[in-house]
């Protein structure tokens, strides 16, 4: 469209410039001060791999890493599956199928500081609901909050029951925009329900899947929040995943350089998981 | 009974105990959150309330200073809102109709942004914050996050599809180019602008990982990080902590059930959630 040259870039400019300050700034300037020991208040002082390598053998970090990896690569197939399953129970032909699917996105819609909120008074070893039920079947009270185990356990469930209602409406979108003449023709030749969802439904479904299982992935790696007000990160940081370390490496205890240096280290993780899915999608094409 | 019958029977027996599993934690801190003090850790747990009491609610205003973390969520979330749809819309508007030097990098490097996650960037964020000397103010917690890449894109993508040609007769009748944008783009864009609103107020009354790094003093806490205070002390007041739980997140589901069409259309747009 033939315009003023300067018209297009006024537009740009409010958000740009914010974005740029604030965002733009600081992607390059954590780069930097990755490479520096830095308090916060001094000047940071250019310190080369230093931050990287004590990083790397640190044993508080490489057990964090492992934790969050388990967290994560149990979290990710429990969700997707449920999310699949909802999905395709509710794209059937049943009645209220809008109300259950309204239910079950419920949780998505509320914070997740107050879902570890709710799920932590839910869970409290001697007022709590969970354990009341556990006990009318003569189940003795499970300290789910106060064991690292049991804690790890929690969490998951919980992030489970937050957010598989989001992934499922992905997955409805997925299987709605399946042609209907390809059950069709499936049933023309007597197939049953089982072999139309694995000839049929699976194959078609895999992109859709593909992206929910790199999109859960990337989202549950920064598990802080739900953390925070459920656990705490404890008992013992045995559920303080990569995120809330990073905050309290850099805020708590002040090491500004470690600190970003450890925000580097996630977004190479983050970049590379996101370059696999766009390999795999060919190109990003879902 | 027909195998179908009974087949369609376990789906809902499936269904109905699925969404009994998503409800109660909901309804069970809804019903705590009305009990008295002593009924609250009463053995065995009253389901219902004996004596429905608002004094829960009376204390997290009275004594928590509840009233004011929740006006400083609203302030936030409006003016940020208002500010988002403003910047957003400029920019999805220039990058979806103009075609000007360097168009297509700044779209691929806004683009790429796009895969950088806030949590990446808290230190150097905070750094530039404080230098601006915006730490410790609302507008800290409001301005950074409204030029949001998912905001643009969506705006982009959905002006993309609106003719030239309203543009064109917009111009030969005299429009200058802001009216074009006030007058044609705007309320041709209305229900992606609707969409993007949703979001905005969604992200805004829910996020934590910002205002958590933009401030300390309490006087400027929102709901979000109130609570997550109070979590975090050492002997948990729980009464009044449910029922700011409760007044907090009652907003939303109301705005989710209201505009559940919205949040269905800009998931499939944009394929995120943040």
């Amino acid at each position: 469209m033939k315009t003023r040259s300067w018209v297009p870039y006024a537009f740009l400019l409010p958000n740009m410039l914010i974005f740029g300050i604030f965002v733009g700034l600081p992607a390059i300037y954590g780069v930097y001060y990755s490479f520096t020991e830095w308090d916060g208040i001094s000047s940071p002082v250019f310190i080369g791999l230093e931050n990287f390598r004590h990083i790397l053998t640190d044993p508080n970090f490489l057990d964090m890493l492992k934790r969050t990896f388990i967290y994560v690569v149990l979290v990710v197939p429990f969700t997707v599956i449920s999310a699949l399953g909802l999905a395709w129970l509710l794209t059937r032909k049943i009645k209220f199928a809008n109300f259950f699917r309204t239910i079950f996105y419920l949780p998505v819609m509320i914070s997740f500081i107050v879902i570890g909120l709710m799920w932590n008074w839910i869970l409290q070893v001697d007022t709590g609901l969970i354990n009341y039920l556990l006990s009318l079947i003569s189940i003795d009270p499970i300290n789910w909050l106060l064991d690292p185990v049991m804690a790890n356990i929690s969490v998951i469930i919980v992030t489970i029951w937050a957010r598989v209602g989001f992934f499922m409406v992905i997955f409805i979108a997925g299987l709605q925009n399946i042609s209907p003449t390809l059950y069709e023709a499936a049933d023309i030749d007597g197939a049953s329900d089982r072999v139309k969802f694995f000839k049929i439904t699976f194959p078609m479904l895999k992109p859709i899947t593909l992206l929910v299982i790199i999109l859960s992935f990337i989202e549950f790696f920064k598990t802080f929040a739900l953390v925070v007000s459920l656990t705490g990160g404890g008992p013992i940081n045995s559920t303080k995943y990569y995120v809330q370390y990073t905050y309290d490496v850099g805020f708590n205890q002040g090491e500004f350089g470690v600190g970003s240096a450890l925000s580097l280290i996630l977004f190479i993780i983050m970049a590379v998981i996101t370059l696999i899915q766009w390999k795999i999608s060919d190109g990003g094409r879902v | 009974m027909t195998q179908n019958k009974k087949s369609q029977w376990l789906i809902y027996t499936i269904l109905i105990i699925l969404s009994v599993f998503m409800l109660f934690p909901v309804l069970w801190v809804l019903s705590s959150s009305l009990k008295s003090g002593t009924e609250l850790f009463s053995w065995p747990p009253t389901i219902f309330p004996n004596d429905i009491t608002f004094d829960n609610y009376i204390s997290a205003f009275k004594e928590a200073n509840f009233g004011r973390y929740l006006f400083n969520t609203v302030f936030v979330t409006i003016v940020a809102t208002a500010l988002t749809l403003i910047i957003n819309t400029m920019s999805g508007y220039a990058l979806a109709k103009f075609r000007f030097k360097g168009s297509t990098v700044i779209l691929i490097l806004f683009l790429s942004t796009l895969m950088i996650p806030l949590e990446a960037l808290m230190i150097p964020m905070f750094v530039v914050l404080k230098t601006l000397g915006l730490y410790n103010s609302i507008w800290g917690i409001i301005i950074p996050p409204a030029a949001t890449p998912t905001g643009v894109f969506l705006i982009r993508q959905y002006i993309l599809s609106l003719p030239d040609e309203m543009i064109e007769a917009a111009k030969m009748d005299g429009a200058n180019e802001w009216q074009v944008f006030m007058k044609v783009i705007i309320p041709l864009s209305a229900p992606v602008i609707a969409t993007l609103t949703i979001f905005s107020v969604m992200w805004r009354w829910q996020d934590y990982i910002w205002p958590l790094i933009a401030i300390s003093d309490t006087r400027l806490y929102t709901l979000e990080l109130a609570i997550a205070n109070f979590v975090g002390e050492y002997s948990v007041d729980w009464g009044p902590l449910l029922a700011m739980a409760v007044v907090t997140m009652v907003p939303m589901i109301i705005v989710f059930l209201f505009f559940q069409r919205f949040f269905v259309q800009g998931i499939m747009a944009t394929g995120v959630k943040e």
